[in-house]
């Protein structure tokens, strides 16, 4: 027995030993400094938040005047429009394929049921310059039509992709999956005998559906929306390039063109408002979804049959969102990247390669660590200050990348500023811009924005290691810092990976934070292929783009597969 | 009185599997019904079957005369005017008490089904809930408000699946007897599954026992525990033990124990090896008696102990006396057979 471990070792009865904690001087001061260091991180993460509401505060000025008088109901409209037609779409897109995927046999099903994921590894911006350039007049589906009835210019009526609705239907095509998943998660957890109870009740099978079946899973389509709409107002690409006034690009146009921080804030904070409502709307949602268990006896899901139109039916529903959403665009972008592929990969094109690549990878590394010590502190320690905390760092999450850069922008600005006066002030010597325009500011940024992925990954993973674990390890002589890294972090090792992977892939496709924050002549894959589709070169976007939606596909991969291992239904 | 439910030779098999087997059964106006077998037996398939969800694969069910099911045809469930109680209850989580009762009575006016509403939360004893959640509730409220849901609608048959098995043992009996009430007063046609006897004792009027997806005996409880037709429903119903039987005559064979008769009789040729059923209340203790038995082991009942006993020959039985007399394990007990029945089987029945 050596002495050292003997104060770690020693544990008095009345510990519960849910949580391994405060007792021992050396092990208490340990503690509070898990505890400090997640409610300084938590905070840290917290800046840009509190920065866009504090110019809530602020008293409007004239700018503010300005532009209420001016675009502001236009931006309003339109965000609310986009709303309600991505609403539309991701239901009736979303509800549809996960009844059908989940409660009947189709040829196809199978393959679909994980096939219906694909286009979220599409971000919207991709998409949308992708089927501009497929509807142009000079594009496949027009030159095809033409050849095939003679007509010319102007003889026929094609409607306009680059409008608003064309911006609802390319972001619903990319954005039900997030209704997709939760609603058929919420129809396979239904006990299928309510449905049963229905039909001897005298409902039919469609009946059963709206009266038993849709209700019930009412919290999940709700909370999948709120994830949709969130990532609607968060878009900015999609909009930018369709023309659409919306808050972000509304956002943009205040900060570059009129160079009116205060402006910006302001509307970022309005848009904060929005996001906010969905959030509770989402959090309520998962709320009342407990209340909303059928039962704890499951009976399997016993797949009702289609056959003949029926099948085919439900077949082509289920297959239009991933051809649509996935397939047809990806194959254009390939198309695309082989027609310019002589002179695409060049050494720029490695170098932007890189850069996306060594962005995303520290981004993930850096979330990751954060996530691990955040998670840990409040497994540790989970007093409300950490667990307040921890909830603080996760909201990052509903921010769009426009609201986050410009909290992100303003105090690292102010900071500099301070920075270079006081030094200028006290030496005689101008520091000029230290923080802003770095990487440094753009790898904060993303933290804020993707922490919570990483945190909730990593939190769900230590949540299936048994407290006891712990004990074990304290009473074997580890401080709370070796058993995270002796113990926890070799348990978890598939788990970290999932969760640096996400970040990753995240970090890549993101557009309006690393617009806005990227040092000067510091391009990304998407920032090019953004701004190559921008100038109407859209070939010679689709390599970068093609990158992106490539790198998309691990975390469709990685759902899927956690879809596929979850099966628990049989078919008669 | 007229037939409610017929089963007439359906048998069930999915991809090729039997899941039930030929079978044959009816329910009269009134009559409450069980299928009693240990799980996997097909019981709940066949229960499922006569409410539509399942096809047939052989056969026919009617329900008051019309045909429901045939093979390659099956009326939809939500049209056959069944009502069902699942073993989960799966009342709606959405809709209160009240909503979930009248979720079945959509073709009434809302003031006919405020009042059939009323009437069977007042039956089951549940008005003052009528206002809660499902979440809210017990699970010995959940099942009433269950059953009041599926009567709602006045069905031609009640099906319940398995109703009490979630409940605590200590509840189940008192429960079965308070829906065969409520059944009763209704009149109500019911059909209850199970593999509970003592539950299928006190609800039902006729119970069929199921094995190997067959019934194996269609008969009230007494017959069952006193006439079982053959073996399998013997050794599930009941508790006791067979010995070596040689017939004697026509109304009486000879045991270990002595001869065992009774006025029924039995239709085993003399000479035939046979085994005849011993239950254990069908042996006192007499310390006069010239068959002795030694005590293996004795489980404490309350009022009884059950012996457990060997016989001279080496075979066992069990054997309930009261608890004041008291046998240690290795005692010696002198033995009366003191049995009014006469379960027998020739000795190749077994199994």
């Amino acid at each position: 027995m050596s002495s050292a471990t003997a104060p770690e070792a020693v544990r008095p009865e009345a510990t519960p030993s849910a949580k391994p904690s405060t007792t021992g001087s050396s092990r208490r001061s340990e503690g509070r400094l898990w505890s400090a260091g997640s409610v300084g991180l938590a905070l840290l993460m917290a800046v840009p938040v509190l920065v866009i509401l504090g110019f809530v505060l602020v008293p409007a000025g004239d700018s503010w005047r300005h532009l209420a008088a001016t675009v502001l109901p236009g931006y309003v409209a339109n965000s609310l429009l986009l709303m309600l037609g991505v609403a539309l779409g991701t239901l009736i897109g979303g509800v549809g394929t996960a009844w059908l995927t989940s409660m009947c046999q189709f040829p196809g099903r199978g393959l679909l049921e994980w096939a219906l994921l694909l286009p979220m590894a599409m971000p919207a911006y991709i998409i949308a310059y992708t089927y501009t350039g497929m509807l142009d007049y000079a594009g496949p589906l027009q030159t095809a039509l033409r050849a095939l009835t003679g007509w010319g210019y102007g003889d026929y009526w094609m409607p306009e992709v680059r409008s608003l609705a064309g911006a609802a239907v390319m972001l619903s095509l990319v954005l039900y999956p997030y209704v997709y998943l939760l609603t058929r998660a919420a129809f396979l957890g239904q006990s299928i005998c309510v449905l049963d109870v229905s039909r001897t009740l005298g409902s039919g099978p469609w009946q059963s559906f709206y009266r038993v079946a849709l209700p019930l899973a009412r919290p999940a389509i709700v909370a999948g929306l709120s994830l949709a709409l969130m990532e609607t107002l968060a878009d900015y690409g999609t909009v930018k390039y369709f023309g659409v006034q919306t808050f972000t690009t509304g956002i943009f146009r205040t900060w570059y063109g009129l160079g009116d921080t205060a402006g910006a804030a302001q509307l970022s904070a309005l848009l904060l408002g929005l996001v906010i409502v969905l959030v509770a709307l989402e959090k309520g949602s998962r709320r009342h979804a407990r209340y909303h268990h059928t039962s704890q006896r499951h009976q399997a899901i016993r797949r009702h049959r289609l056959h003949g139109w029926r099948a085919a039916l439900a077949l082509t529903f289920c297959a239009l969102p991933v051809l649509l959403g996935f397939l047809i665009p990806a194959g254009q972008l390939g198309i695309w990247a082989l027609t310019v592929a002589e002179e695409a990969y060049d050494a720029r094109f490695l170098r932007l390669t890189l850069n996306s690549l060594g962005l995303a990878a520290a981004a993930a590394l850096l979330a990751l660590g954060l996530a691990l010590l955040l998670g840990y502190a409040k497994r540790l320690h989970p007093s409300p200050a950490v667990l307040a905390s921890v909830r603080l760092a996760g909201l990052g999450y509903a921010l769009p990348g426009t609201v986050i850069a410009i909290g992100v922008i303003i105090p690292f600005a102010w900071l500099d500023n301070s920075i270079d006066a006081w030094m200028r002030a006290t030496f005689g010597v101008s520091t000029g811009l230290l923080l802003s325009g770095t990487l440094a500011a753009l790898l904060f940024a993303y933290l804020v924005r993707f922490l919570a992925v990483s945190l909730q990954t990593v939190e769900a993973g230590l949540g299936k290691i048994r407290p006891s674990t712990d004990d074990a390890a304290r009473a074997l002589g580890l401080r709370p810092a070796g058993v995270l890294w002796r113990v926890h972090v070799p348990l978890l090792r598939g788990t970290l990976l999932t969760a640096a992977l996400l970040v990753f892939v995240d970090v890549l496709k993101e557009l309006p934070a690393t617009l806005i924050l990227r040092p000067f002549n510091f391009n990304t894959l998407a920032v090019r292929a953004f701004e190559l589709a921008s100038d109407e070169r859209l070939a010679d976007s689709a390599p970068a783009a093609l990158m992106i939606v490539g790198a998309g596909l691990i975390p469709v991969i990685l759902l899927s597969r956690s879809i596929t291992s979850s099966r628990h239904v049989q078919t008669p | 009185m007229s037939k409610r439910l017929e089963v007439e030779a359906v048998r069930i098999a999915y991809e090729g599997r039997t899941i039930v087997q030929e079978t044959t059964f009816a329910l009269d106006e009134g009559v409450i019904g069980c299928l009693l077998g240990p799980s996997g037996c097909g019981k709940t398939t066949l229960l499922r079957a006569i409410a539509g969800f399942e096809p047939i694969t052989q056969g026919e069910i009617r329900l008051h005369g019309q045909r429901v099911s045939t093979p390659g045809w099956t009326l939809a469930p939500e049209r056959r005017r069944v009502g069902m109680v699942f073993q989960d209850f799966a009342l709606f989580p959405h809709l209160t008490v009240a909503d979930n009762v009248g979720f079945g009575l959509r073709q009434l006016t809302s003031r006919e089904r405020r009042d059939r509403v009323a009437a069977l939360l007042r039956l089951v004893g549940m008005e003052q809930a009528k206002r809660r959640y499902p979440h809210e509730l017990s699970g010995g409220m959940q099942q009433r408000v269950a059953l009041a849901r599926a009567m709602a609608p006045r069905p031609e048959i009640l099906l319940l699946d398995e109703p009490f098995s979630s409940m605590d043992a200590a509840l189940r009996e008192q429960l079965a007897r308070e829906v065969r009430d409520v059944l009763e007063r209704e009149g109500v046609t019911a059909l209850l599954v199970t593999h509970d006897q003592l539950e299928a004792f006190a609800m039902a009027d006729r119970i069929g026992v199921l094995s190997q997806g067959e019934i194996q005996q269609w008969a009230s409880a007494f017959e069952l525990y006193h006439q079982p037709a053959n073996r399998l429903v013997a050794d599930f119903i009941g508790q006791g033990a067979f010995l070596p039987a040689e017939p004697v005559d026509a109304h009486s064979v000879m045991t270990e124990l002595g001869r065992l008769s009774s006025a029924s009789g039995h239709d085993l040729n003399p000479g035939t090896p046979a085994e005849a059923l011993i239950r254990p209340d069908d042996l006192v203790d007499d310390p006069a008696s010239q068959i002795r038995a030694s005590v293996i082991e004795r489980a404490f009942r309350g009022a009884e102990y059950l012996y457990r006993l060997r016989l001279p020959s080496g075979s066992e039985v069990l054997c309930l006396l009261p608890s004041h007399h008291q046998y240690a394990p290795g005692a010696d007990i002198g033995l009366r057979l003191e049995a009014k029945h006469l379960v027998v089987f020739a000795s190749r029945d077994r199994g």
